[in-house]
């Protein structure tokens, strides 16, 4: 199987092609890339691609309805939408500080949900 | 009337970065005046990440990133007024401002630095046929509606213009279980940074359409949906390419808007591209001891660039307050060749700094060069891989060639492909 990706890795953009092998499931072949960087990028986007999720946490008697709140580390690409229905599924009281964890080891990830603001 | 050395108008993080830069340079009383009823600006309501990569090199989110300055300024003895409006600059730099506890005042400074950013182009300004029917509204404001005051201003979503406002809000809307059906693009290239496109779209499964604009809106009380159209070399829609997509909320996210009108009313005048203020390299403007820095002065791509462009205003500040000038002549800059804008627009021949030119580019280029050139005679070249309007590009130009460029000739940058 061939993945076709954009690399991130820094404004160049390169468009990369990833060879999968259909059995194993590990990257064969990467082209497209003109760095390093972009190699790795690629390799890890197409095995266990991972992002940081930001939202927000209902919050009671606080200055504002809601505060932001960001997993501690990236989590798996593919858990976002769970991961959201957990965080929106909690309501917290004022005072929150920043950095206050909120949920901890969400769905077992090794990331906490921490607050990204004061409230 | 209040005396201040320093007054600065807006209390994001341009009017933070530049006070506290001010304070670090000396300046002993300080005031930030801002309209919110907290500091922080627009980074309140921009809870994703990737704010502080290049300044602190980590990866913040918007209130974190507001966070750190906050606290900084609070540690000063810098004056903070929230909820507070200024109405007018006058000649002799006096600001008069309103706020509920202290009424109308009046404060005289001996420096002004501009901050108020930005805000968005709003539905009027691309003429939108249709009805005025609820459900239409700015990126940001969707964005003030989920983030801060926590509901959902729609379920079926249509996003027009590619900002990245516009991106972010459409990853934001897809997690808070909203259908985003696409985002149409008038250009035919994205107007936001890449990461942004992979992340909010191609992350969301959610189409992008260059070449695409929203030519109608359909709907009574509320929105039922738009009319899409192909767009051709002119930006001009093709008829027959009409088509009626559904949607309850359209989404704009089509430029911004520097917030230019306290320099209009102070009689500065305004580059015509960038809609923000004519300023040297410590963004000092055409009014001697009023300066300028972040988004009023020049959209920018990210925080990072806004704080680092604020300091620079605050150390102009500091430097005008201490009664520390250059001689006044100045060499103008210019952008030619598919570089739109230069900012700064001039510098002073005797500045004791080297100075980093900020401009963007008018379409997509790939493998192309930067030429920088005082008259006939060629001062650099740059290859850059790529470079598109969405990323806002830099050259760094000595001060030592600034002191030794002949007189009457304008630094230009331009683009050789």
């Amino acid at each position: 199987m061939i993945k076709n990706i954009i690399c991130v890795s820094c404004p160049m953009g390169c468009p990369i092609s990833v060879e999968i092998d259909d059995g194993t499931g590990e990257v064969v072949n990467v082209t497209g890339n003109t760095c390093p960087r972009g190699k790795a990028y690629a390799i890890t986007e197409c095995t266990a691609p991972v992002r940081m999720l930001t939202s927000t946490v209902k919050v009671k008697g606080g200055r504002t309805a809601m505060v932001p709140v960001k997993t501690s580390a990236p989590i798996p690409k593919g858990m976002m939408f769970d991961i959201m229905k957990e965080i929106n599924s909690v309501e917290v009281s004022s005072p929150v500080k920043l950095g206050q964890v909120i949920i901890e080891n969400v769905l077992n990830t090794g990331a906490d949900i921490i607050a990204t603001n004061d409230d | 009337m209040l005396n201040y050395d320093l007054a600065v108008i807006g209390g994001g993080p341009a009017g933070m970065a530049a006070a506290l830069e001010a304070k670090e340079n000396g300046v002993e009383k300080i005031i930030i005046l801002e309209r919110a009823a907290v500091l922080g600006g627009i980074l309140e309501q921009c809870i994703h990440a990737g704010f502080g990569l290049h300044y602190f090199k980590e990866e913040l989110s918007g209130p974190e990133y507001a966070h750190r300055f906050i606290e900084l300024v609070e540690k000063t003895d810098i004056d903070v007024k929230v909820d507070t409006m200024v109405l007018t600059i006058e000649d002799n730099n006096i600001i008069t401002a309103t706020n509920n506890t202290d009424g109308l005042i009046q404060i005289k400074a001996k420096a002004i630095i501009l901050a108020m950013g930005c805000r968005e182009r709003p539905r009027g300004a691309i003429n939108i046929a249709g009805s005025r029917c609820s459900g239409i509204m700015t990126a940001g404001t969707a964005q003030k509606y989920v983030n801060i005051d926590g509901y959902m201003p729609g379920h079926k979503i249509v996003i027009l213009g590619s900002g990245d406002i516009g991106l972010i809000m459409a990853r934001r809307m897809s997690l808070e279980g909203a259908k985003v059906q696409m985002v149409c693009e008038l250009q035919p290239y994205s107007n936001g940074l890449t990461r942004n496109i992979v992340q909010c779209l191609d992350d969301m499964g959610i189409p992008l359409k260059l070449s695409c604009t929203v030519v109608a809106a359909h709907g009574k009380e509320r929105l039922e949906g738009v009319t899409i159209a192909d767009v051709d070399e002119r930006l001009c829609p093709i008829p027959g390419t009409e088509k009626f997509v559904e949607c309850d909320t359209l989404l704009l996210s089509i430029g911004l808007i520097p917030e230019n009108e306290l320099t209009r009313m102070a009689g500065i005048s305004l580059d015509r591209i960038t809609n923000g203020a004519v300023v040297d390299e410590y963004r000092q403007t055409e009014r001697e001891g009023i300066f300028a820095c972040g988004n009023v002065l020049q959209v920018h791509d990210l925080v990072d660039y806004v704080t680092i462009e604020s300091k620079l205003a605050g150390k102009g500040a500091a430097k005008y307050i201490k009664g520390e000038s250059f001689g006044g002549d100045y060499v103008e800059t210019k952008g030619t060749d598919g570089v739109r804008y230069i900012v700064p627009q001039k510098i002073n021949r005797d500045t004791d700094c080297d100075v980093n030119l900020y401009f963007r580019v008018g379409s997509v280029y790939k493998g192309a060069k930067l030429v920088v050139k005082c008259g006939d005679n060629v001062i650099m070249t740059k290859k850059r891989p790529r470079m598109c309007p969405s990323e806002m590009e830099t050259v760094t130009i000595k001060k030592d060639i600034i002191s030794s460029l002949p007189d009457g000739e304008a630094l230009t940058v331009s683009v050789e492909e």
